[in-house]
């Protein structure tokens, strides 16, 4: 979501063949603010710095190589940004101030829309929990939390529901919904900024 | 001091303790807090890993909404480092990227809102606490000073991070939570950990991710030896309060560290009643730990010496145990 009108940008190497956007154009365009995936300098302290880079398919360094070099497909359907923990610690400590977090949630997005997901526990969760969001207009946790563990981790179930009767216990989680009083006027302005963002 | 209140999903259920123990204490910081009415879900993590422009004109409903109703602060607070962060993001969003404004509030014009980038500004419940009360202010008010307590100071990460608009004193070393609790008459150990990440959503996706952050979480606060780990993110106590036990058998480790929000201790240092802060809701009971300063917790506690460190293996074969190790909140 560059500022930068389309024509103004500079034409990269790879870009002039094709009449389509190069996928490293499209992650900066649709990524708010100036991302600055293109400062990335394969430095790899991001990578170094994640919480959850072990787990990793790739590294986010090795993710925005991908990216730069058009691998669209590799880089959509690597388990990377669904095990990126929103911690925020590759971005402040980046030296090329590179917003990695936010274009992590970009690379989800997308990889939705073209159903290349790779971690479906992740993607179901986030697609659950905006369910709730967009029927009631806040969270809810305990059919959040039920309709995830039979779909995901069933065997877990016990141990699941022993925590949730101790939220219960504990007036720490509702047995119904809260909703809010306008719920119309939400899912009208969130079906037009749907409406406007597969218009892009 | 008037302000704009975003409470979010969260205080109003598994952090209720939280949003008491704010009640409480609110007060007596000369706070006057409205509630902007009707608000929505911030899309925590979720949102926008599922929509880009959508989750942005989610939380811009609501940045719309406090403006509109707006009356006598330009300040939105939340408590919750997830709507914190997710307020400051759009806001800061909407600001900078004119294509982004366009579109939310394109989008917000068919529920005849508009919000004004730049109209609004956000804070999270610490910065004004500090900030705006200050710690002169604080100290005066502390009755019962929280001596002999030894506290970790935990910020988890979005509050610190990316710290869009500045705030603290550093993304990864910030103190000024310390100073709080010292303020209130805790020993404040170190703890290195402070703004590591709790695992988020984790404990939902992979739990042998989740557990490991947890575990280091917890085992540095343990090393340290604090009696406590205080928090100020709904997200950041669930997880190493509901998941603690979790761990502990995922890990067959026996760590008892009780998790606190910093409210509750603020109300305990100005001498309300455990039970108003909502203390005794935790699921790792804080009762042993707050017996060191003399405060009554209505709760049922293992019978127990310190902490234990983790646990040794045992030699031989296994024996049938009964397990004391957590109370869980059993009765």
């Amino acid at each position: 979501m560059n500022t930068t009108a389309e024509p103004a940008a500079p034409v990269r190497e790879g870009e002039a063949a094709t009449a389509e956007p190069s996928f490293l154009r499209w992650i900066e365009n649709n990524t708010p603010g100036d991302s600055r995936l293109i400062m990335c300098i394969q430095c790899g302290t991001c990578g170094g710095s994640c919480p959850s880079g072990p787990d990793m398919d790739h590294s986010p360094r090795q993710v925005f190589a991908m990216v730069r070099a058009g691998l669209k497909d590799e880089a959509l359907s690597s388990n990377t940004p669904w095990y990126c923990v929103s911690c925020y610690l590759c971005t402040v400590r980046c030296p090329q101030e590179v917003h990695i977090t936010d274009i992590m949630y970009t690379l989800k997005s997308k990889a939705i829309e073209e159903g290349m997901a790779q971690v479906d526990a992740a993607k179901v969760w986030s697609e659950t929990f905006i369910g709730y969001v967009e029927e009631y207009g806040r969270s809810f946790e305990l059919g959040l939390a039920t309709r995830h563990n039979i779909r995901h981790r069933p065997m877990g179930m016990t141990r699941a529901a022993s925590l949730g009767v101790g939220m219960l216990a504990k007036g720490r989680i509702d047995l119904t919904p809260q909703v809010i009083e306008d719920v119309g006027q939400l899912r009208l302005i969130l079906w037009k900024a749907k409406e406007l963002e597969a218009e892009q | 001091m008037k302000y704009m209140f975003y409470p979010g999903c969260s205080l109003h259920r598994s952090a209720r303790p939280y949003l008491d123990s704010l009640a409480a204490i609110q007060e007596k910081l000369t706070m006057e807090l409205q509630e902007v009415e009707d608000w929505n879900c911030c899309g925590a993590t979720e949102y926008m890993s599922v929509y880009r422009a959508p989750a942005h004109a989610l939380v811009g409903r609501n940045l719309a909404l406090a403006q509109q109703q707006s009356n006598g602060s330009d300040t939105v607070m939340a408590a919750c480092s997830a709507c914190y962060l997710n307020l400051e993001k759009t806001e800061n969003y909407m600001r900078t990227d004119e294509e982004l404004n366009n579109k939310v509030n394109t989008a917000l014009a068919e529920g005849d809102l508009h919000y004004d980038a730049g109209s609004i500004q956000v804070r999270h419940l610490l910065d004004i606490i500090y900030n705006d009360v200050g710690m002169d202010r604080i100290k005066n008010l502390v009755t019962n000073p929280l001596e002999g307590l030894k506290v970790a100071a935990y910020y988890g990460c979005m509050i610190v991070r990316p710290d869009v608009n500045q705030r603290w004193n550093s993304p990864e070393y910030p103190t000024v939570l310390e100073e709080l609790m010292e303020a209130l008459g805790a020993e404040v150990i170190d703890f290195p950990m402070k703004t590591h990440c709790c695992s988020g959503h984790m404990t939902q996706i992979s739990s042998d991710v989740a557990y490991e952050l947890i575990r280091r979480l917890i085992y540095g606060a343990t090393h340290y030896e604090a009696d406590i780990l205080v928090t100020l993110c709904p997200m950041c106590q669930l997880n190493l309060d509901a998941y603690q036990i979790e761990m502990n058998n995922h890990f067959d480790t026996d760590y008892v560290m009780p998790i606190l929000y910093f409210t509750q201790l603020m109300g305990l240092a100005f001498g309300i009643e455990p039970e108003e802060l909502g203390i005794g809701r935790e699921f790792v009971s804080a009762k042993q730990a707050l017996a060191k300063i003399g405060a009554p917790v209505p709760d049922e506690v293992p019978e127990k010496g310190k902490p234990r460190r983790k646990k040794k293996k045992e030699e031989g074969l296994p024996m049938p145990q009964v397990s004391t190790r957590f109370n869980g909140g059993s009765k």
